[in-house]
């Protein structure tokens, strides 16, 4: 850390500046709120939403695996009302919670403060894009009030163009109308943090001085800013061809249904990337700043999200190999997959490396954070399975891919999402939480999450199909065993909310670094003040945690000297 | 509203101070490309007039493509502009290059399956295309 930081960084802001004036005192009622421009305002409302989003679709997940506790008929005998479930589940946890929680809720809060910003590059255009989401979510979420979608949340054609008599009709163009909405806001904030990042930098914050997150945020804003157009405009030509059987993907019009997994897939394979490369900026900073350790190999993690946001874009077709697509591509996809597994491990090693010989807090985001790598291993190595061409041909829609998403996209991407909640909670709320209760929750969803999806691989690998409403007795013990996994997850994100919720009413005030952290988050008062800092401090390593030491008294850490 | 700041945080680090006009080019310069353009427009034209066989598609694209470059490296200035810029937009061309030319591909391996294989199914589709076309010329005339 540099002379000039330590001058710089008021230790009188660092250490008393709990009851000063914050964001949340700067102005009052609920206009200030829904016409808020600040970011960190924004993303508390984002987080807000995301998280009833969240209740919802976990509700809907819970009604599956309730269903299938026991062959046939459990709670419901119309195996139609099913398939709504799983679709509704789908759809609501990928494009209203998973793709904008990272980016949209915690970055909105943090990347301008990480970046000793007042505020992103396009504060009017950030509270459009919540308005943009809030508008798409309720066209999705309308659906429930017309009968359902049940095509699966890729809308597969044929079976998703349904003429406009269908009693399915109207659900299916709302629920595509939702999407296409849902999309803007994602594009909104690419172009948002991409300027912002660009543009907004402290004179002595290089691009090689960035904290990773923002790499992280970075390569998927390019990510969101390339790849949702595709998506506005498969579900655009999709609605076409409902409305005016135009014949572009209905092979009874001389259309190709496999057309449209071309273009679904061209966008949702880039937007995997978007839904886990910010959990992994997040994960850069749970383990160097709870390990007390600088990060391992800081160029080769940066350079990495930037190698996995190009190669996502190469290798959609894995989705694909047993649609009918030429056999030419399906080996030049398969051999395009492993690339992007390279990356991946660059991170996974970096990570541990930064952990080893590391002074490890143990504690509610470091619980997360462990359990992304331990889910996170298992769903990439999963991956490889199914990205060999031989394989995948009889684990496609099977429940191992269910497993294997599973694994990544909520046993990796939602618990970096909700370690970087507990991590940066004492920041944006001001109040520490309970971190006995934090703990119980993060161990039970973690052993849920495993007792739910490790039964899958093993019913997958047997041959049990995906988005089936009942099945074969041999698999009873898997699934129920997959339920109970569920059920205990449920229990612990209620403890974990429980715990946030707690925090507002009996938390502690929160110091201003409560973790040792050294970027420039942590240099601002908790919560920050309306414009995040009174003088941004010269932080040239972010990663250098040896000028901070341990306050007993405060709870904290603060500045030597 | 009182939080509405706006936000002149500190400079950015790239040094990107210059706001305002960006490069002047000179009106004759500017002239000189949009007689190209009009020219290459004639041309594209006058081609039709002659038959070269499978290559009129190739002539018709070149042309086009001439155009489009001058379009984007003059009025468009990224002749003068950083070389990233230059870059996003080959990046861009090359996403769209690869995803219509895996598409293709892709359609022209598998059209001979439905049109020798399911002789049946082709029939049933063609009849139901002949349908869905009389229903539209039915809603057109109504």
């Amino acid at each position: 850390m540099s002379e000039s930081q330590t001058a710089s960084a008021s230790p009188q802001s660092v250490k008393f500046g709990l009851e000063a004036p914050n964001f949340f005192t700067a102005s009052k009622g609920l206009a200030s709120w829904l016409l808020t421009l600040d970011h960190k305002r924004i993303g508390i409302m984002y987080l807000i939403a995301i998280t009833i989003a969240f209740a919802l679709g976990g509700a809907f997940a819970l009604m599956v695996r309730t269903e299938l506790f026991f062959a046939g008929p459990t709670i419901t005998s119309d195996p139609n009302q099913y398939n709504v479930w799983f679709t509704v589940h789908a759809a609501m946890m990928i494009f209203m919670v998973i793709i904008p929680g990272v980016p949209a809720a915690l970055g909105n809060i943090i990347l301008p403060l990480m970046l000793g910003a007042k505020d992103v590059a396009f504060p009017r255009l950030n509270l459009a894009s919540f308005y943009f989401w809030i508008v798409g979510s309720l066209f999705l979420g309308s659906v429930l009030f017309f009968g359902g979608v049940d095509t699966g949340w890729t809308f597969y054609t044929p079976y998703s163009i349904i003429g406009t008599g269908s009693t399915m009709a109207t659900s299916v163009y709302l629920a595509l109308f939702g999407v296409f909405i849902l999309g803007f806001s994602s594009i909104l904030t690419g172009v948002n943090f991409i300027v912002t990042i660009h543009k907004l930098r402290p004179r002595v914050m290089t691009w090689f001085r960035m904290p990773l997150f923002l790499w992280a945020i970075y390569s998927t804003a390019v990510i969101q800013v390339l790849a949702t157009p595709v998506l506005a405009i498969t579900v655009l030509l999709l609605m076409v061809e409902n409305f005016f059987g135009l014949g572009l993907f209905d092979p009874a019009l001389g259309g190709d249904p496999v057309l449209f997994q071309h273009f679904f897939w061209f966008y949702s394979h880039p937007a995997v990337y978007i839904m886990i490369l910010p959990a992994m900026g997040i994960m850069s900073e749970l383990i160097s700043i709870h390990s007390h350790k600088h990060v391992f190999g800081y160029r080769f993690i940066a350079y990495s999200s930037v190698a996995i946001a190009m190669f996502g874009f190469i290798v959609w077709g894995h989705h694909m190999f047993t649609s009918g697509m030429s056999g030419l591509l399906n080996a030049v996809f398969s051999f395009l997959t492993f690339s992007v597994s390279i990356p991946s491990a660059i991170k996974m090693f970096n990570w541990l490396s930064t952990m080893y010989r590391g002074s490890i807090s143990i504690n509610t985001p470091m619980l997360w954070a462990l359990g992304f790598m331990f889910n996170f291993a298992i769903g990439g190595l999963t991956g490889l399975f199914l990205g060999t061409l031989s394989v995948d041909i009889h684990l496609h829609d099977t429940y191992f891919v269910v497993a294997h998403f599973h694994y990544v996209m909520m046993g990796s991407a939602l618990f970096a999402f909700f370690g970087g909640v507990f991590h940066w909670w004492p920041k944006f709320i001001g109040k520490m939480y309970n971190e006995k209760m934090g703990m119980v929750g993060a161990t039970m969803v973690f052993w849920g999450f495993n007792i739910t999806f490790l039964p899958q691989f093993i019913m997958g690998s047997q041959g049990m199909p995906r988005r089936y409403y009942d099945f074969d007795p041999a698999f009873l013990i898997w699934h129920q065993m997959s339920t109970l996994g569920s059920y205990l997850q449920a229990a612990g994100f209620v403890v974990c909310a429980y715990t946030l919720a707690m925090s507002l009413v009996k938390g502690r005030l929160a110091p201003a670094n409560p973790w040792g952290g050294n970027s420039l988050e942590w240099h601002c008062q908790s919560p920050p003040i309306l414009e995040n800092f009174e003088t941004v401090p010269d932080v040239e390593d972010c990663y250098d945690y040896t000028d901070w030491q341990y306050d007993r008294e405060l709870g904290g850490y603060v500045l030597k000297g | 509203m009182s939080d509405n700041q706006q936000t002149t945080s500190a400079p950015a680090a790239d040094g990107d101070e210059e706001h305002g006009l960006g490069h002047v080019v000179p009106v004759s310069f500017m002239v000189g490309i949009l007689l190209v353009l009009m020219f290459l427009t004639v041309l594209t034209v006058a081609v039709t007039y002659i038959d070269l066989g499978s290559l009129d598609i190739v002539v018709a694209l070149g042309i086009a493509f001439v155009k489009a470059t001058l379009v984007a490296l003059f009025f468009m200035h990224l002749y003068w502009d950083k070389p990233f810029n230059l870059f996003i937009l080959v990046a861009s061309l090359f996403f769209v290059a690869l995803f219509l030319g895996f598409c293709m591909m892709d359609s022209r391996e598998y059209r001979h399956t439905r049109d020798v294989v399911s002789p049946a199914v082709k029939e049933a589709m063609d009849k139901a295309q002949a349908e869905q076309l009389e229903k539209q010329k039915a809603a057109v005339q109504h």
